[in-house]
């Protein structure tokens, strides 16, 4: 192993790192705010990348089905619990947020569909296509039992993402797909060779992180936000709705995901069960970071991606094993130097 | 006297039955939904090319009972059961996926019914010693030795080796051990990278620094070509070889430029309109290509389907054999009989495969059933 080489490695296991940044946050972000480890998460980021190859070839994708039955669901969930309060004055905003917007985008992609598109016009038309699914499934599957504990939240999580894959599997069928490159650029930087790919993927990485702090110091909805993550409790006492704060950390991290489904629709092929390895990955470097810490959770998945980078270069056959080999020594390290208190149990 | 009327009913029942029975019937199960329906659907129209082909064994007429397992074993092993127990099968036919397979023969071996096996599994004996199942495709071994021995007439010394880490790319790797050592070749590296996999950078830097006189591919279909791009972005001009698992208008639509002239071994029925008349599997595979687009209404041009045609082929060829030892369709002697018939199918020429099949082996075919096909301007062209 040379400089060059090294160099090379290093700069693949970045962008295959960045990649899980984009989803990392994102699972830090809705388990901080809801306590839910959204397994399905991976998922969306894979039905992103297939709504977006079957734009491409003018197919109609079928996440228009799956958004059009979950809003159905949705709606109907909440319009029996505004029932049931005899808040029926609010039954038009729900209609509002929980039918017709989410079947907008649905409905805009139905009509589309085989016609040509532009690339920009397909990436916006699958990102709105996708956003409405994390949230609708936490209004149908998370809400009802929002105040149970995280360990139910989690096995909840994982049947959904069995669920999902299945309707997956029924919407896309079992072919793999591969988009057409974004960009097909090529930079010569001190002798190594840089695909536009690569550096769009970081770019888009560094630019969301960027975007995420932003919104969390700067505007009034982050910081709710954020006082949601630190004691939910204490939120409410101040006048911020959980479940609208949920909502927004569903959307949110759906639109990490989105990004990072399209990101990685040209560099691989996409399954209708690809996005489970995914979420897994992104998961060991949000692990890293506590679930808690934004940077770390983005320095743990840039190490998840050069340690696979390099691994693939050793020892190519035990690649997976290694990485979440790597999950071992930090739980270790995490429970070592655990000091705090059980937030589980101060809430309780 | 009324006990002899009833008597005389039962016997007359059981008369009409035995008539029925005496049509030999067939369970065929294939992936129509699930993960595996891609190549399930495949062998489907397979066997619907087949029946249209032939549909009846001297005079008798035989039927066909289809279902679908959902590419589930669990669903392939009720199905299976189902056939033997509730329709009184003489023979199984099935399935798409390598375990739904498996759980098949499990049943054949058990239920003493005589099995064809479409997916390339391995088959044991039962507890007693003998097989019930046979199986049509061609083993990975073959598949590898065909290639690795062109390799050496292509005058290869060494190669390196890059595939699936799953059991595909083992058997693809342990398949060219052998037949690279008979040949005095080298295998420089064993590089594994995951479907899943976006990337094959480190693995191929590595190969490169071997200085690889070809690579031979162990993956499939579109994530299979993955190396052969990430290897002409490091400038490697030297050949490539493959199974028949990169046989896939995915792989060419991906790879593209970096996978033109890529060599892999594949049965003769791929490339049968450019086969010599001489070749014995050029007749039989462009009627069967007739059958096929009679049948379902469109062309066809990959193997799959052709294996369940083969099958059907094999069973005919057995069925007329086992009529004439004189066992009646439906019985348990008929199912022996079918058995000892199809283990010594000899030289019955198939679309993969000139088939001989034996006692002691579930496979039964040899090196001709697999050519050589170059990958010339998006197309696979015959390579004798």
């Amino acid at each position: 192993m040379n400089g060059e080489i090294a160099a090379i490695l290093a700069m693949d296991g970045i962008a295959s790192g960045a990649i899980y940044v984009l989803i990392g946050l994102g699972l830090v972000l809705i388990f901080a705010v809801t306590r839910v480890i959204f397994v399905p998460f991976g998922d969306i980021a894979a039905f992103t990348a297939l709504s977006l190859a079957s734009l491409e070839t003018g197919g109609r994708p079928g996440t228009v089905g799956l958004v059009a039955v979950l809003a159905i669901l949705a709606t109907a969930v909440e319009a029996t619990a505004l029932v049931r309060n005899r808040a029926l004055h609010r039954l038009p905003r729900a209609l509002l947020f929980y039918l017709v917007l989410p079947l907008v985008p649905a409905a805009a992609v139905w009509f589309a569909a085989g016609t040509t598109l532009s690339m920009p016009l397909r990436i916006v038309l699958s990102l709105a296509l996708v956003l409405p699914i994390a949230p609708l499934l936490d209004r149908i599957v998370f809400r009802p039992i929002a105040d149970a504990s995280v360990l139910l939240l989690l096995t909840v999580a994982v049947a959904l993402h069995f669920a999902l894959s299945g309707l997956g599997l029924m919407f896309f069928g079992p072919e793999g797909v591969r988009t057409k490159p974004l960009t097909d650029t090529v930079f010569d930087v001190a002798g190594l060779i840089v695909n536009g790919q690569t550096l769009l993927i970081l770019a888009a990485s560094i630019a969301f992180c960027g975007l995420l702090f932003l919104y969390f110091e700067f505007t009034i909805q982050g910081k709710a936000l954020r006082a949601t993550a630190v004691n939910r409790i204490g939120a409410r006492l101040v006048g911020i709705r959980p479940t609208s704060t949920g909502t927004i950390a569903y959307l949110l991290a759906s639109l990490l995901a989105g990004i990072s489904g399209v990101l990685i629709a040209p560099v691989t092929t996409i399954f209708y069960d690809s996005g489970f390895l995914l979420g897994l990955k992104a998961f060991v470097g949000a692990i890293i970071g506590a679930m808690v810490s934004y940077p770390v959770t983005a320095l743990g998945a840039v190490m998840v991606g050069l340690l696979e980078s390099y691994t693939s270069f050793w020892l190519s056959a035990y690649k997976e094993v290694l990485v979440f080999g790597l999950l071992i020594p930090v739980l270790l390290w995490r429970s070592l130097s655990f000091s705090g208190t059980e937030e589980e149990e101060a809430e309780e | 006297m009324k006990n002899s009327i009833v008597a005389a009913v039962v016997a007359a029942s059981l008369g009409i039955a035995t008539a029925a029975q005496a049509e030999i019937t067939v369970g065929f199960v294939t992936s129509q939904s699930g993960p595996g329906s891609s190549i399930g659907v495949l062998y489907d129209r397979g066997m619907k090319a087949a029946v249209e082909y032939a549909s009846s064994v001297g005079a008798e007429k035989v039927k066909l009972i289809q279902l679908d397992d959902g590419s589930d074993p669990s669903a392939a092993t009720r199905n299976a059961r189902k056939l033997v127990e509730e329709n009184k099968v003489d023979l199984l036919i099935g399935t798409a996926t390598a375990a739904s397979t498996s759980a098949m023969v499990a049943v054949a071996n058990e239920l003493k019914v005589p099995m064809i096996a479409i997916s390339p599994i391995s088959v044991a004996a039962n507890e007693a010693g003998d097989r019930w199942a046979i199986v049509m495709p061609q083993p990975p071994s073959l598949m590898v030795k065909i290639v690795v021995d062109r390799m050496k007439r292509d005058g290869v010394k060494q190669f390196a080796y890059i595939g699936f880490s799953d059991a595909w790319g083992d058997l693809v790797y342990n398949g060219a051990q052998k037949p690279a050592e008979a040949d005095g070749l080298k295998i420089l590296t064993n590089e594994r990278y995951a479907r899943t996999d976006t990337s094959v950078t480190g693995q191929v830097l590595k190969m490169m620094a071997t200085k690889p006189e070809a690579v031979l591919l162990g993956g499939s279909a579109t994530q299979g070509a993955l190396p052969p791009l990430a290897l002409a972005e490091r400038g490697y001009k030297g050949p490539l070889y493959g199974t028949p698992a990169l046989l896939n208008t995915d792989f060419i639509r991906v790879g593209g430029k970096a996978v033109e002239g890529v060599q892999v071994s594949a049965g003769p029925v791929i490339v049968a309109e450019q086969l010599p008349d001489s070749h014995f599997s050029k007749k039989i595979s462009m009627d069967f290509r007739a059958a096929y687009q009679k049948a379902n209404g469109m062309p066809t041009s990959d193997g799959f389907s052709a294996y369940s045609f083969d099958a059907w082929l094999v069973f005919l060829d057995a069925a007329k054999r086992a009529m004439a030892t004189g066992a009646k369709p439906g019985t348990p002697e008929f199912r022996v009989a079918l058995k000892n018939a199809i283990f010594s199918t000899k030289d019955l020429v198939g679309t993969h495969a000139i088939y001989n099949f034996k006692p002691s082996d579930s496979y039964g075919v040899d090196d001709r059933a697999l050519v050589m096909v170059r990958l010339v301007g998006g197309q696979w062209k015959y390579a004798p």
